[in-house]
């Protein structure tokens, strides 16, 4: 029954909301609350991510893009449109799930490197587009988010973000973790390992990458939003190249197929580079010989590594 | 009508013709065999039949519907389901959720239902769990359900695929050299199951290479030779026609078909 419980997505998602409400009371300052807040920013986006690289097993280069979306909805919306940023982040995430459900439509039938390709030049297209549309984005520069204001309380700060990113991981985790238990997480886990196997057994296989894309975007999107809110600004930055492989690296590094790997993954890339600040000058090298190291003696990815070791898996 | 017909089925790549004018009907609760010579195109008339390839010349028919060209999702949700000669098992999932995979058509597929696990899911899981446990049980792999399908032995992935494939409750059943690398033993227990599979009033249609179980449970047998039929029949009539023998029982197949 244990053993059950300690193998099932659940008990990640309890363990994950312990820590979440716990880590507040050890940590020893506002700086360390502001980096708990940005790993669980990241990690949102990572979650969604893994549905769609670590289950369904379709690779995407260009998920800033998503990330991207949102951020600029909620400082587009309040600012130009006059919508109040909760509605821009609700509206930012839908239209996350449309442009994913019209560019994955034909995108996804592409395969390996071929969609890696295709799906990271949507990405520099969205990055290209916040760029240049200087009228509404503020260029290259960005721009300002508006900090929302629920009931008279204005959101801001490392406490206020801490627990909204935080709360909303365990919620987004939950979710991954019921799709993964439901015949939808077992069609996209089938695909991986057999695109052949799945449609012989009727599953409608683009239907199915296309859910896992459409998803995956939702939770970029509620991610690059709570981003931009938090920092109080948006810059094409937020949807460039290097963002997206951070995402890749992110859920990589940590263990594809894992919930926890993925977020496993954003705390170590949140941290590494406040941990290497001793560096300096060298802060790149060492990320990257880092994650050189860990590729080269943990290719599965730290959790389920981690996870083999310690025999949490069967056979 | 019969259960499935192929008709004049024809199919090449690039300038190689590897299938011309096939045509057979197989009928419900029939084993159907089709043997040949390596490269005689009996997987690629599976791969026809199953959606997987377009034919290039003729029609496939299931119930009398044409269905020449669908994908093979729909083939799926008309009743037709296979197996693979190179394996294609989920290999890491358990054997379990291999199976529960094949009662994807039968299972609710609300996604929003699925984000928030409504009761319906899990009461749904439940009989699909147990529904997957009765076929293992039917296959003999009851006592390795939960174990990860890439660390199960070579027959028992065989059995598997067979498990996995009547999930989906099918009227058709293609099976790809299911004794492909089984001893003896493990040969037995298939030709076991399959007959039990035909009982049920499946439309069996099977490709292998073990004479020995193919003269012994087959109704008919189809016989290719690159991608052309040369003889169909009884087993008695295909062991005794010249141009199989010739093709492709040589003398000494003669004599072991003949054995069975």
């Amino acid at each position: 029954m244990m053993r059950r419980f300690v193998q099932s997505p659940y008990a990640v998602v309890l363990a994950l909301a312990i820590v979440i409400a716990i880590l507040p009371l050890v940590l020893p300052s506002t700086f360390y609350l502001r980096v708990a807040a940005l790993i669980w920013i990241f990690a949102l986006a990572v979650v969604g991510l893994n549905l769609l690289i670590g289950f369904a097993g379709q690779v995407s280069l260009g998920h800033a893009g998503f990330f991207g979306i949102g951020a600029y909805a909620v400082a587009i919306g309040p600012t130009h449109l006059g919508i109040p940023p909760g509605l821009a982040l609700i509206l930012g995430a839908i239209a996350a799930g449309v442009v994913a459900f019209l560019v994955g439509r034909p995108i996804l039938r592409l395969r390996g490197h071929y969609l890696a390709v295709a799906t990271l030049g949507m990405g520099l297209l969205f990055a290209m587009v916040f760029a240049n549309e200087s009228a509404w984005t503020g260029g290259p520069d960005g721009m300002p988010v508006p900090r929302p204001v629920l009931f008279g309380w204005r959101m801001s700060g490392p406490w206020t973000w801490y627990w909204i990113a935080g709360v909303t991981l365990v919620i987004g985790a939950w979710i991954a973790a019921n799709v993964i238990a439901s015949p939808t997480g077992r069609a996209l886990r089938a695909i991986h390992d057999s695109e052949t196997a799945a449609q012989v057994l009727g599953i409608d296989v683009a239907r199915y990458k296309l859910i896992a894309f459409v998803l995956s975007a939702v939770y970029a999107a509620i991610a690059g939003a709570y981003l931009a809110m938090f920092d109080g600004l948006v810059t094409p930055e937020a949807s460039g190249f290097l963002r997206s492989i951070e995402f890749v690296t992110m859920a990589v590094l940590g263990g594809l197929g894992s919930t926890l790997g993925g977020i496993v993954g954003a705390a170590l890339l949140v941290l590494l580079p406040q941990l290497l600040t001793v560096f300096h000058d060298y802060e790149h090298i060492a990320l990257g010989l880092v994650m050189i190291v860990v590729m080269i003696f943990v290719p599965a990815g730290i959790v389920p590594s981690l996870a083999n070791l310690l025999g949490w898996r069967k056979s | 009508m019969s259960r499935l017909a192929v008709e004049r089925l024809g199919i090449g790549f690039g300038g190689v013709t590897a299938l011309t004018d096939v045509s057979f009907n197989v009928e419900a609760g029939e084993i159907f065999a089709i043997i040949g010579p390596n490269g005689a195109g009996k997987t690629t008339l599976f791969n026809v039949v199953s959606g997987l390839y377009p034919p290039r010349q003729g029609r496939v028919r299931i119930n009398d519907e044409d269905v020449t060209g669908l994908p093979p999702f729909k083939l799926a949700r008309r009743g037709l389901s296979r197996t693979f000669q190179n394996l294609q098992v989920f290999f890491r999932m358990s054997a379990a959720d291999n199976v529960m995979v094949g009662r994807h058509m039968h299972e609710k597929r609300n996604v929003l239902a699925h984000l928030f696990t409504l009761p319906s899911v899990l009461a749904q899981n439940r009989v699909t769990r147990a529904k997957a446990e009765e076929l293992l049980a039917f296959v003999d792999l009851s006592d390795v359900a939960d174990r990860t399908a890439g660390n199960l032995p070579y027959g028992a992935l065989r059995r598997l695929e067979i498990a996995r494939a009547l999930a989906t409750e099918p009227k058709i059943l293609l099976l790809d050299e299911p004794a492909a690398g089984c001893n003896p033993v493990e040969t037995e227990e298939i030709d076991n199951v399959i007959q039990k599979i035909a009982a049920t009033g499946v439309a069996v249609v099977l490709v292998e290479h073990d004479m020995k179980l193919v003269m012994k449970i087959s109704h008919r047998i189809h016989v290719l030779d690159q991608g052309h039929t040369i003889a169909q029949g009884s087993a008695s009539e295909v062991r005794t026609n010249e141009r199989v023998i010739a093709a492709y029982l040589g003398r000494h197949g003669q004599r072991e078909a003949a054995r069975a």
